[in-house]
């Protein structure tokens, strides 16, 4: 029994930084309508960034990270009026390819200033709090905390704000938010602010959980995307509920597979939802 | 460089060129002529490699092999496994849109490289497969190379005319016409689906085959080689630089693209050498490279999205006849 809810802490706590990572694809593909390759990427950017603000420039775990997150809007902005902007007239699936070149740009970018190699925050073993036989690392409920705390945001923002009620307006029906004057433009740079934010705090978290790796997003893309097309892609809370069954999914898995099939794991049940409700199980949109 | 290492290193270029023009061409099949997004040719590669090396190659006590099958048997197997799984995965994601294609397939490539990894038995899991045998072991050196490159062109070749053949007939034509409007196919009575799995499969029997023709090429192969990321992705900026949707833009784009990424590592040595490459750069020489790709494709979108050689569909025929 012990032994099962530590899998379920686990499972929570991948589940949380998924679901950080979801919330931005599904948000993404509501506004601009594509399927954003590059988000792994883009978290394990925000990871080295909060590594260079702690290591490079000694500043405390706290103000790395809120450094991190602003430097990693930014460039999701740069990349956005770079690239994104002037295909978006073309085709999303001309868009799709391009954001598969710029994940790989991205990693080996961050490998060639960063190195191949594993790197963490800090040295040192944090001690575990026990509860009855059951570990709980410090770092994990930070993670759990801290991504529970960004989702809030999120959601006050969305329902209560100007901004969120178009960024609404516009995933629902571009056209008529255009006609109703709001200003689409200005509602995809903040779409990428939120996503490159949300993008960072889960690549940090993923360092903080294990390590620093340039591949580290990567590998979190297909449960990323597996999260937003189980709970309908389109809807963040979708997003945030099909993350916590995938991240549960996969650690559970851990009791009856190999380890290194956790990933396929994601996959699995993703294929499962594609055929038995493509909308997600939130009634997303059809991508 | 001596001439006779020059000579060498043009036929070693050609061989890979050839070898990336087949899953080009493959891939041309699924992408330029019906739009499927297929971000997983790394799996199909990989199967076709793993499939003939464990056909032809000699008996281990590590993994499974020594069926000592000959070249053309473990190209054909090679070409029926990549098919088949190209069969599973396209009558899963078959009435998927595009963008779960490209997730589904990218899941593929990442199920087929962890089972590379970890089933030992089958593959001997991260420390590959050497000695697989080449067609004409009793040749040496550059004898050999160059009687492997000309199996390789004859292969080329062949795959370019089925290519071609197929292109002008009216299967690539329904394929074109879904690709341009799915929902007035399906109007005019054809079986979209159908015609959807049969490009997916063939297209990925071509990379399979591919991957074969790759294995026996190199005689050594391990789950680095088929990168999921690198191998899909280089065949995919190949096809877009050449012209998507025309077979001899994909010859070109394999040429000219595998040309840039052979130069490329040449240019860092010679700029590393002279110093005008920081230290740090040059030890990460692979992933600047990568990035140099990476920059191509997007230049390539932004400004020449048609590629050198863009799509001429063939005319229409005059009923006349």
């Amino acid at each position: 029994m012990i032994d099962f809810l530590q899998i379920v802490i686990y499972g929570i706590v991948l589940g949380s930084i998924i679901a950080l990572g979801a919330i931005g694809v599904s948000l993404i593909f509501g506004i601009l309508r594509f399927a954003h390759f590059a988000h792994g990427d883009l978290m394990t950017l925000g990871a080295y960034f909060a590594l260079a603000g702690v290591a490079g420039m000694s500043l405390p775990m706290f103000a790395a990270f809120g450094l991190a997150l602003g430097a990693t809007a930014l460039v999701a902005i740069g990349i956005d009026r770079a690239l994104y902007s002037r295909l978006q007239q073309v085709s999303p699936i001309i868009l799709l390819i391009s954001s598969v070149g710029v994940a790989l740009m991205l990693r080996s970018l961050i490998q060639m200033i960063w190195g191949p190699d594993n790197e963490i925050y800090q040295s040192g073993i944090s001690m575990p709090w026990t509860f009855g036989g059951l570990r709980i690392q410090p770092t994990q409920v930070m993670i759990v905390g801290g991504a529970a705390g960004l989702m809030l945001l999120l959601h006050l923002f969305l329902q209560h704000t100007r901004f969120g009620k178009a960024m609404r307006a516009m995933s629902d029906n571009p056209d008529l938010a255009r006609l109703s004057g709001i200003n689409t433009d200005r509602i995809v740079i903040l779409t990428w602010i939120i996503a490159g934010v949300l993008a960072a705090a889960a690549g940090i978290f993923l360092g903080m959980d294990t390590r620093l790796h340039p591949i580290m997003g990567w590998k979190l893309l297909l449960p990323v995307f597996a999260a937003a097309i189980f709970g309908g892609i389109g809807k963040p809370y979708g997003a945030v509920a099909g993350a916590l069954v995938i991240g549960l999914a996969q650690e559970m898995s851990t009791l009856i597979l190999p380890a290194a099939y956790k990933p396929a794991v994601a996959f699995a049940l993703m294929v499962i939802i594609l055929i038995w409700r493509p909308t997600g199980i939130f009634g997303g949109k059809v991508l | 460089m001596e001439l006779s290492g020059l000579f060498s290193y043009l036929v070693f270029f050609l061989s890979m060129v050839s070898v990336y023009a087949v899953l080009v061409l493959g891939l041309n099949i699924q992408w330029g002529y019906n739009g499927q997004l297929n971000i997983g040719v790394a799996a199909f590669f990989a199967v076709g490699a793993y499939t003939t090396a464990i056909a032809t190659g000699p008996a281990s006590e590590n993994y499974l092999g020594g069926f000592g099958l000959p070249f053309l048997v473990g190209l054909i197997l090679a070409m029926v496994v990549a098919g088949l799984l190209a069969l599973l995965v396209g009558l899963i994601t078959v009435n998927l849109r595009s963008d779960y294609l490209a997730i589904a397939t990218i899941g593929i490539a990442e199920i087929v490289r962890l089972f590379l990894k970890n089933e030992g038995w089958l593959t001997n899991g991260v420390r590959g497969i050497s000695s697989i045998p080449s067609p004409f072991d009793e040749l040496q050196g550059i004898a050999e190379g160059m009687t492997y490159l000309a199996i390789l062109l004859a292969f080329v070749g062949g795959v370019y005319w089925i290519c071609q053949r197929l292109f002008r007939s009216p299967w690539a034509r329904v394929l074109r016409a879904i690709r341009a409007n799915e929902d007035a196919v399906l109007a005019a009575g054809k079986n979209v689906l159908l015609f959807r799995v049969e490009a997916f499969v063939l297209g990925s029997m071509f990379m399979g085959l591919g991957g074969a023709l790759y294995a026996h090429f190199v005689g050594f192969i391990s789950p680095s080689a088929f990168d999921p990321m690198f191998a899909t992705f280089v065949v995919w900026v190949m096809l877009i630089a050449g012209g998507s949707g025309n077979n001899r833009g994909a010859l070109l784009g394999a040429l000219v693209i595998w040309a840039v990424w052979t130069l490329s590592s040449s240019m860092i040595d010679i700029l590393a050498d002279i110093g005008l490459l920081p230290d740090q750069l040059a030890t990460q020489a692979s992933a600047l490279r990568i990035f140099l790709i990476g920059l191509l494709l997007e230049i390539i979108l932004l400004t020449r999205r048609e590629g050198l050689l863009p799509e001429r569909p063939p005319k229409a025929i005059d009923r006349a006849d």
